[in-house]
This record gives C-alpha cells, structure tokens and sequence, in this order.
C-alpha cells in the first residue's frame, strides 16, 4: 500500500446517544452519520445529499438541530446525540408524529425522520409558530413527494394537540 | 462519501494554546476546523486536498459576542444562529442578521461559523460584504500574539487571505457607528432558503439633509473575491438621487466588478442585477 | 353512497414505521459478508474503449471486477427495444455509461480504486441536441437517429389552412427534469449458479427488473427473485433504471460469491440515472374569425438520449396530449422520439405529457391573442364536451363539463378580480403580479392496448389470523397503495381496514400485476383488488363457512376455518378490457385511455423586475378525477405535483456540459424549498368512473400537467412577455425584459 494510505488508525469517541452512553470508533474525520448507521445500527437517520443540503440526515447534537453528515466523528465527543429514535417514548409517539400521521405529512418517508426532527426542533424554539416560522424551520429539510402542505399542516396539528394557541 | 476516509487526521487540541502550538510547530501543515459545514461538503465529494486538521470547534476561547462602547466583538467560533438572535446586532447591523438568516437553513446555521466562513475564503458568500460595509476588523492570533487587520484586503484574490500559516482568525471587531446608516442588503439565489448566492449586495449609507454624506456598497459573488465598491461609493459623496446620480454610479460599477459565467448563473445576470441592485437601493434612501 | 372507508381519510397504512424511522429502504439493510459495489462510467459521450488499466496501486486481488465479458446471459436491459447494455462493450454511447464494475469490502477503499480504473477511449463525434440529432449530422441509431415516431390523423388538416381566418404558429421547448427523489437508487442483491438471483431494492416495477435479470442470466423465472424494500420516492425514475442498478449488482454478487450492495450517491444518481425527455413542439393552428378551432398541427419531438428505454411510450403518450381538452375536426401530430449522446432520459411523472400540454396550453394564450379573445374565452368556446371525440377519435362518453371547472376554478382563485386590481396596481410597479390558467386533461392506466396486453393479475389470500392479504406488484412508493388497496378490500368485503392486509412485493409471492406508473394502480389494480377481494368471499360463501350476512368477526372465523379445513385460500383477479374499449395500434386511434382526468389549474405569480425572479404566489389545483378515495392522500398527491411542476418552470435547470449534467449535486440543482412553495389549495369535483374501484379514476400524474403552462400564462398576465420555454430562470427572464425594451 503507497504511503498515502496508511492511517494514524481510528479513534474511540464518548458521547451519550439518545440518551445512553456510546462508545463510537471510527475514522475521526468519519461522518456522524455513517457511525450513527454503520456502528449503532441506527438506520433511522438518512441520507439524501451528503452536502447538508437535504435535512434527511438531521439529528439534534446538544439540542441543537444539525446535519449529521457534516459532523466529523472526532466533534461529538462528550455530546449528547439525539436521533429520530430517540424522539418516540417506546411506543409511544411525539406529538409530532402523530399529526404526520394524521395530515398526510410523510409519503415516501426518506424526508420524514429528519422533517421531523426539524418540526420538533422548531416547536422547541417557537411554541406556537406562524407560517413564517414554519416555512423558516423546515427550509432545511427538502422533500420531493409532498410539496410541504401537509407537513405544515402536521406542525399545525401538534400544536394543537400539545394545547399551544396560535 | 467519497473520500478516503483513512487519510484524513482531525485531532482534538485542549486548548487554544495547544492549537497554536500545533500551527507553528508544523506551519502549513495542520489547518483549523470549525462546524464543518463547507469542509465536510469536500470531503464527501473527494475534493478536500488537505490531509491534516485539528478541531477547534469546542474551544471556548474563540466564542461569544462582547460589546464594548466602541465595538461589538464576534468570537470567530460566532454561529449563524447567534448572530442572528443577538439584540445588538439586529439593532445596528441589521445586514450581518440578514446575511446569517439566508446562509443555509437552521442546520446550517447552527454549525456555520463567522470565522469559517471568512477562512472559506468564497466569494459567494453572505456574511462579508456586510462585514466590509461596517468596517470590520479581524482578529488573527498566533504563538506570536495577537494583530488586528481591516477585513477589507484580507481576500486578495480567489480562496486567497492575508494570513501567515502560523495565524488562526480568533475574533471578528466591527466598530458601532453604523446606526446612523440606511442599510440596504439583497441576497439573490435562486430560492428563498439553501441557496448559495448569485449575487449578494451590501450597502449603506449616511444622509445629511437632501444628500449623501457618505456611502459605502459591496458585493459577492460578482469576483474572485468579495468587493469593496469604493469607487462607485465615492462618487456618491454630496450627490442626491436622480438619474444622473443613478447612471453616474451604474457606470463606475461596471468597472468595478467582474462577474462570470458559472454553472450558477451568467455574467450578464449578474451585471445587470447589480446595477439594477444599485439604483434600487439609490431609489430605497428616498431622497 | 353511504361508505364506511371509501372517501374517508384512512391513516397511512405504514405511516408509524415512516415517522420512526423504523422503516427499513434498501439501504438500511445489512447481510452478513456483504461487499460494496461501485460503477466505473465513460468520461466520454460517445467513442471505442481502446483499453481499461487498471492503476497499480490498488491491491486489485482484493476487488471483485466485472466487465461485459463477464455477463452469463445476454449483455442488454430487456424492456421494449434491446439497445442498452448492462455494460459498454466496445462502444460507449453516453457519458456515465457504464464500464466496469468493482465490490471490495471497504468501502472507502473501493471508491479509491474507483478513481483507480482509468478508461481510455477514442472519441467519435458526439451529439447533445434534439435539434443536432434532427440534422443527422452524426447518425448515431439505427438508421435515422429517430427510435419511435407517431402519426395521429383526424379529419384533413391539409385543407383548412386557405380558408381559415387566422393561422397561427409558434414554437415550445422544454428542458429535462432530474425526479431527485430523496432516496438515491441502490439494490442489494445474492447470487448463485444453485440459489439463482435475488435482489432486494428500492423500485416501482418489480416485474420489469425480473423480467431484465431473467435475460441477464440466462435463468429460468423461477430463478429469479426481485423484492421491493421501502422506497423513498419514484415519480418514474425508479420505473427502469432499477433494472440496471440491480442487474449490476447482481453480475458483481455471481462472481463475488457473496452479497453485494450499490448504493449511488446524489452526485453518481443525478449524473447517470434517468431525467424527463426534453422537448421541441411546433403548433401550426388555424381559427375561424369566431373563435372556433379548424385545424391542428402539431410537430412533437423529444430527446431520448442514447438508448431507447421508454422513449417509445413517453412519447406515445406527449404525442395523445398533445392536442388537449379541445373539440378541433381537423388534427394531425407528428411526432419522434429521437437520439442523442446523453444518459437515457426515461419516465418522469406525466410522461411525454407535461411537455406537450405546455406547448399547447402555451399556443392557446397565442392563439386566443391573435384572435382577439381572452385566453378563457377562447377556451370555452372549444372545449371539449361529451359524444365529441378528441385527437385520437376517442367519444367522450363522460359528462365532463370544462367550462364549469374553469368557472369554478376562477371564483377559487378570484381570477377575474385580482387580474383587474394588478392590472392597476403593476403600472410603474417594481413587483408586477399577474394570474394565467391552464386547462387540461390526463389519461389513466396505459395508453391504448397496454393494460390488454399486460393482463395483469391481482391476487388476495387469506391468513392464519382470518385476515385477508392483498397480493400484488404494485409498489407503496410514498403515494399510499397499500392503504388505498386496503381501503378498496375493507369497503368491498364490508371488514375492518385492520382486517387488511398488503403484501410486501416480492416475486416469489405475488403475481405480476403490472407496473406501479401511468396513473393506473388505483383505477386498473384498485379495480383488480376489488375483484379478486369478492372472489375470495364468494369462495367462502360456496364453501358454507359464511353467510349472507356476517360480521367481521364471522369472517376471520371463516377464513380460519377454511384454512384448516383445506390448507389454503388465494383467489385472483385478471384485467379484462371494458368491452366499449376500441382501439387501433396502426393508425393509433380510438380509444387511448378509458377515462380521462379533467383539471383547471390557476398560478398567481410575481414578478420583479430588479432581479428577474418569478414567485408563484398562491395556486388553486381543481380537478375532475372520478371518486376520490382518500381526500388526504388525492390532495397530497396534488400538492407534491404541483410542487414538483413549480420546480419544473422555475427553479430546476440541468446545466450539460458535454453530455454530462454538471450541476449534479443538491446545492446546484435546485427544487423549491418549504419557504418557496405558495399555498397549494387542492379541490375535487367527484364524477364516478364506472370501470373504476368504487368510481376512482387515475390521479398521480395529472397535476405535473398544469403547473408549467400556468405559470407561465401567468407571467405573461403580469409582465406582457410571451414566453415558450421552461425551466424559465431569472436569466432567460432578463433577456425577455430586454426584448421588450429594445
């Protein structure tokens, strides 16, 4: 193997992922996304650009909403990971994701986790969002199938259910 | 991904000392990484040509937003998501929270950083022509201590910055006379949110009476760098808007910028918005 | 009719494992010893490969390498014509085509080698425009660059020109259109001289990728096995090109001996997979001074690319819309689909009709100016209307009223008011804002023979838990199948939606019920489900095991006691075309689609005239599409076409270079954003189809028609400039102002 090649090997990373400790190994530069998936079996979080132009890799990192194929391995160490795993409580869905349900907000589906990290992020950030905020929240997340009417309807719709006025 | 993951080092220093060290003791072989939002987009496609990096996205020393009377001072570790939501700077410099809303989406903007974006060194991007609008500084620091350079000139030519191997850009200065400005700023993409700029143009400028006292423009993604229109400003000074102020302005602009045909958009595009981006701007002071 | 799930916004069937992330798309799946493919393509757009070298750094041992010498069965992608090879063998035809085919383990390691393989090839004359390919100044298919041309003739066109009051010409372009659903194409797939091939991976026709491998391999059917995994989008671009991906994968799995999984990333998926035809239409119209229609002709052509693929049935079916919702006597339309140095465009939600319905919704503004009516005007006193036939000679034997949609549909949109008040308010205005229309029509289920010849078979069993599975090879793709089919059995066997299952399509399991496109899984499959839902209680009812009348409950009672008694019930269904159904493949006319959907669409937009962009503002979506059968997933497949036709006209533009799209990443090839996209407001008219289940007719393509056409009808309302081409960007915008002003 030319010089190129060789490696300073991998690196172990400590971090809690949704909720339980983690021990990541992998490439430092390795994307978050690719550990999350390939190491974790997390399968939940996709991928739809590889650019953080697509939104469908979206997890929360220290409670903030990020694209997890632009997140090197090497800076989620001592973090907190949150994916769409995570956002359930077992069987028991957020409100969030039920009203995608419910509006028709999810169709193919490939968006949906990270739309829904999005909407939850959102409604983290803004309690009873206007249309603005929705269509600001969400811009991050692209989707193909649904033209975004019902997701915005599904935001909408959680709101409702948690008892927030608009 | 594309790249040969193997081949890459991203190390983890505990300090920005310890940073600085590793600058200097191997000058131009290490290089900061911050959020990551425009190297990792590299490093997918197998574009990212340097090997060596060493993080300094968790260092405190290079955070936060400070105001003296004097200045508001941006840690170069700034997120778009903090510029966006400080007090101060949506109440002064309104441009930089425009540009830091339109960069990428919330995701983005949570990784995104000042710093970054100015060590990116692209020409299209959002936050520097309003950064050159308000006479920013720059902060770089190094084992051999700390210089402070205009921002203005720091870009010297495509993905090209003033800086020695050694320097790290620590914090971003920006001197609070801008209140008295009308400001102006125009992202044009092809879409309202994620889009990388065709044409992004900052402007302000103080009025006395029927007049302007003063103005300054600046534009991206209309050259190899970001561009300061000093000329097209001056010859605003003492001028009130007509047509002939319009076209005199228009003229000089021409000469100052040199778009190009890109896989984004044309040269001509891009000129005629300018100068379109211009007058309407001139239109916008109600003069 | 009183309903209990027909018309009723059924949750979607899978909806809970979609917003968990539980959902398991081909991707997500991992085999044990699984190795990564990678595809080597052509730089070049056409040329001979004088050789392959293979760089020595790469511990080549370690790969798996595929070329075409390595192919067991016949080295093409068996669809309708031949042409396409699995992999270039000697000649290449376009650039990304592939060459050779890699798996290691590593995947890091693969896409190194990858960059590893150097191709070198020398280069033949290459062409990259429809225009190019109609000059034959390379003839670079067949004989005359041409892969299918049509000839549609009705009345005599010839003779209206020298009496007509007004002839009116003009000419449309369209450009291609990347699908880019979310999820890339990607396939795993195990093969084997004992165990055959199976393949599990993201698509809309399983059949069509069996029928591929089958030829590939030289394997008997039984050999074969293609399974569908979750797929996160389609819109056609997982119609053919599966067939290739899975075929690739499983020629590297044959020689590996173990599993192997391709995964295209965006920029490999968008460079080298499919994109909608561009197009060229000329009109040539003649007019009465009253405004009556007398004559069309009407020159379609389309862009292949370099291989045949659908190109045959996209234009098939561009060149049946071409001459719309209009009652003209005299008609003829030419058309060709034709070839060229670029990736093979394919099938894209309304396929061949979204580009002539432009055209000719376009025309029909031109024509009504020269005539000196409003654009509605001229319209209303052409359209359409029962017992009169269309382009093809097809009667109308619908009660379809396009007059009362295009009223409806202004009074939703306030047309005529708003059109008055911006045509005040746009003088010296920097934003001008204006409204255009587009009235149209879209056919359901295959054109002509198609569905005859398909005879496709639906099938429902029963299961140990008494309830009943649908059996099909219509794929859930994100436009709701398996819950329109449960709804479709649950309503017809009067059973709980619960009580209904779908089945996973796998080839093993369920028989070939056509392809999922053409709009035609809810009104032809649907119909099929139903049948063969009623075939299964007919044969518990002869076997005594349930009444007349019976609960649920009595149901899977029966259907439990019918297993145990007699090991299995399965009953199936098979398409019988409506006998009233006549159509003639030679001189392609009669009766191209049994039913039609019939929609005005109404664009609001905004136009500033400092940076030329143009925003759609408010949209209203009315259409006729028989019985609606979820009101939430009909609008949701709306809003997702209109927006995807939003994008079309103005936000997406495939930048070539070469032969080779060059903007082939997200960030550069852009589709609109949640903060771009109007209110899409989605209204039905509901007139039962009588060959459809429960009255539904088609509706998955119908609303890509509309949105171009009224967009730029729209621009042209607040701007004066008459516009031909799409995408429409800002930069063509400019040039157009200029025009103006010069």
């Amino acid at each position: 193997m030319p010089e190129a090649f060789e490696t300073d090997g991998k690196a172990t990373v400590r971090c809690t992922v949704n909720g339980r400790e983690a021990k990541l190994t992998g490439f430092p530069m390795a994307r978050l996304l690719d550990v999350l998936r390939e190491e974790l079996r997390l399968t939940g979080t996709k991928e739809g650009c590889g650019e953080g132009e697509c939104g469908a890799c979206s997890v929360f990192i220290n409670g903030k909403l990020v694209n997890s194929c632009l997140v090197p391995l090497a800076q989620v160490e001592d973090a907190s990971v949150v994916t769409i795993e995570g956002v359930a409580n077992g069987e028991q869905l957020s409100s969030i994701q039920e009203a995608f349900i419910e509006t028709g907000g999810a169709q193919c589906g490939i968006c949906t986790p990270g739309m829904v990290m999005a909407a939850v992020n959102l409604l983290e950030r803004v309690s009873a969002p206007d249309e603005n905020d929705i269509r600001k929240g969400l811009a991050g997340n692209l989707c193909r199938c649904t033209g975004y009417i019902k997701i915005f309807e599904a935001v909408v719709r959680a709101c409702e259910a948690t008892g927030v006025k608009r | 991904m594309r790249a040969y993951l193997p081949a890459y080092e991203l190390k983890r220093p505990a300090t920005l000392e310890e940073a600085l060290r590793l600058l200097s003791s191997e000058p131009g072989q290490w290089k900061p990484f911050a959020g990551g939002t425009d190297l990792m987009v590299l490093l997918e496609a197998g574009k990212l040509e340097h090997r060596k990096f060493f993080s300094i996205w968790h260092l405190a020393e290079l955070s936060g937003i400070e105001e003296t009377p004097e200045h508001v001072t941006l840690g170069a570790l700034t997120t778009y998501t903090e510029l966006q939501s400080n007090a101060t700077l949506q109440r002064e410099f309104p441009m930089l929270c425009e540009a830091a809303s339109l960069t990428g989406a919330i995701a983005i903007q949570n990784r995104g950083t000042i710093g970054g974006n100015i060590a990116n060194a692209s020409p299209a991007a959002d936050s520097p022509p309003a950064l050159i609008v308000y006479g920013a500084e720059l902060e770089l620091i190094s084992e051999r201590g700390v210089r402070v350079v205009p921002y203005e000139g720091f870009h010297t030519g495509y993905k090209q910055m003033q800086m020695q191997a050694d320097e790290l850009i620590s914090r971003v200065r920006i001197p609070r006379h801008a209140k008295q400005w009308k400001q102006y700023y125009r992202k044009v993409g092809t879409r309202k949110a994620q889009a990388i700029s065709k044409i992004c143009f900052a402007a302000a400028a103080r009025l006395e009476g029927e007049r302007i006292e003063e103005a300054r423009i600046c534009m991206g993604s209309v050259a190899p760098t970001v561009v300061n229109c000093t000329k097209t400003a001056s010859i605003l000074s003492g001028r009130g808007v007509d047509d002939d102020t319009i076209k005199a302005a228009q003229d000089e602009l021409r000469k100052e910028i040199a778009p190009i045909d890109d896989l984004r958009s044309t040269a001509d595009y891009r000129l005629q918005v300018s100068l379109n981006l211009l007058k309407d701007f001139l239109l916008s002071l109600e003069l | 009719m009183q309903t209990r799930f027909i018309g009723k916004p059924v949750p979607r069937k899978e909806g809970r494992e979609k917003v968990t992330g539980r959902a398991r798309y081909v991707d997500d799946i991992h085999l044990e010893g699984m190795l990564y493919g990678a595809t080597v393509r052509s730089p070049l757009p056409r040329g001979r490969i004088r050789e392959i070298r293979f760089d020595p750094q790469i511990p080549w041992d370690e790969f798996t390498i595929v070329t075409a010498a390595d192919v067991p069965g016949s080295n093409y992608v068996a669809l309708i014509v031949n042409d396409q090879p699995y992999l270039a063998d000697g000649i290449v035809n376009h650039a990304e085509e592939p060459v050779v085919l890699l798996a290691h383990p590593d995947k890091y390691l693969l896409e190194e080698a990858r960059r590893s393989v150097h191709l070198e090839i020398e280069p033949l004359p290459p062409v990259f425009t429809l225009d190019e390919s109609l000059e034959k100044k390379e003839i670079i298919w067949g004989e005359d660059n041409v892969f299918k041309s049509f000839l549609v003739e009705k009345g005599n066109v010839d003779d209206v020109w020298s009496s007509a009051d007004f002839v009116i010409e003009g000419e449309y372009r369209t450009g291609a259109q990347e699908q880019l659903y979310i999820e890339t194409n990607g396939v795993i797939a195990v093969a084997g001289a004992e165990e055959g091939v199976t393949v599990w991976g993201s698509m809309q026709c399983p059949y069509y990728v069996h029928k591929a491998l089958i030829k590939l391999f030289n394997l008997p059917e039984e050999k074969i096995r293609v399974v569908q995994a979750e797929t996160g989008g389609g819109f056609g671009g997982k119609e053919e090109y599966p067939s290739m991906i899975a075929g690739h994968a499983a020629l590297l799995a044959w020689k590996a001996g173990r599993p192997v999984k391709i995964i295209y990333d965006r920029a490999e998926d968008m460079a080298a997979t499919t994109k909608r035809h561009p197009s060229r239409t000329l009109h040539r119209t003649a007019v009465s001074r009253d405004g009556k229609l007398l004559g069309m002709e009407i020159d379609f052509v389309v862009d292949g690319g370099a291989y045949a693929t659908l190109s045959a049935v996209v234009l098939s079916r561009g060149t049946i819309h071409a001459a719309g919702p209009y009652n003209c006597p005299n008609v003829r339309i030419k058309s060709r689909a034709v070839a060229t140095n670029v990736p093979p465009h394919g099938a894209f939600r309304g396929f061949g009709a979204p580009q002539s319905i432009f055209a000719l919704e376009r025309h029909m503004n031109k024509v009504a100016r020269a005539v000196g009516l409003s654009p509605e005007e001229f319209r209303r006193r052409n359209f359409i209307r029962e017992n009169e036939t269309t382009a093809t000679s097809q009667v109308i034997r619908e009660a379809v009223d396009m007059n009362h949609l295009l009223e409806r549909a202004f009074e939703l949109s306030d047309y005529r008011a708003k059109q008055e008040r911006f045509k005040h308010e746009n003088e010296g205005a920097r934003v001008k804002r204006g409204l255009g229309f587009a009235s149209f029509m879209h056919g359901a289920g295959f054109t002509g023979s198609g569905e005859k010849y398909l005879q496709s078979i639906v099938g429902a069993e029963a299961t140990p838990e008494g309830r009943v599975r649908i059996l099909t090879a219509n794929t859930e793709i994100g436009q709701g199948t398996y819950t329109i089919f449960g709804q479709i059995a649950a309503e017809a066997l009067n059973l709980d939606y619960e009580q209904i299952e779908v089945a996973q399509p796998d080839t093993a399991n369920v028989p070939n019920s056509g392809p999922t496109v053409a709009s035609r899984t809810t009104m032809i499959v649907g119909k099929l489900v139903e049948a063969a839902a009623l075939s299964l209680r007919q044969t518990l009812q002869n076997s005594g095991l349930l009444a007349d009348a019976y609960t649920p409950d009595d149901f899977s009672r029966a259907c439990r006691e019918y297993l145990s008694k007699y090991g299995k019930l399965k009953s199936f269904s098979q398409y019988k075309q409506p006998s009233e159904i006549d159509w003639d493949d030679e001189k392609y006319r009669g009766d191209a689609y049994g039913a039609f959907a019939w929609a005005v669409y109404v664009a609001e937009v905004s136009v500033d005239t400092v940076t030329y962009e143009a925003r759609v503002e408010d949209f209203v979506a009315l259409q006729e599409v028989g019985r609606v059968i979820n009101p939430i997933m009909a609008a949701g497949q709306i809003e997702g076409g209109v927006a995807q036709g939003i994008g079309y006209t103005l936000f997406e533009n495939v930048v070539w270079k070469g032969g080779r799209m060059i903007n082939n990443q997200m960030t550069n090839y852009i589709i609109p954003t949640s903060a771009d996209i109007p209110p899409i407001r989605v209204f039905f008219e509901e007139m039962p189809y009588p060959h459809g289940p429960a009255g539904a007719k088609g509706i998955g393509e119908l609303p890509m028609d509309g949105a171009a056409p009224a967009i730029l009808n729209a621009i042209e309302n607040a701007t004066g400039l008459e516009l031909n081409q799409i995408p429409l960007m800002p930069e063509h915008l400019m040039e157009a102002f200029r025009g103006e002003h010069a």
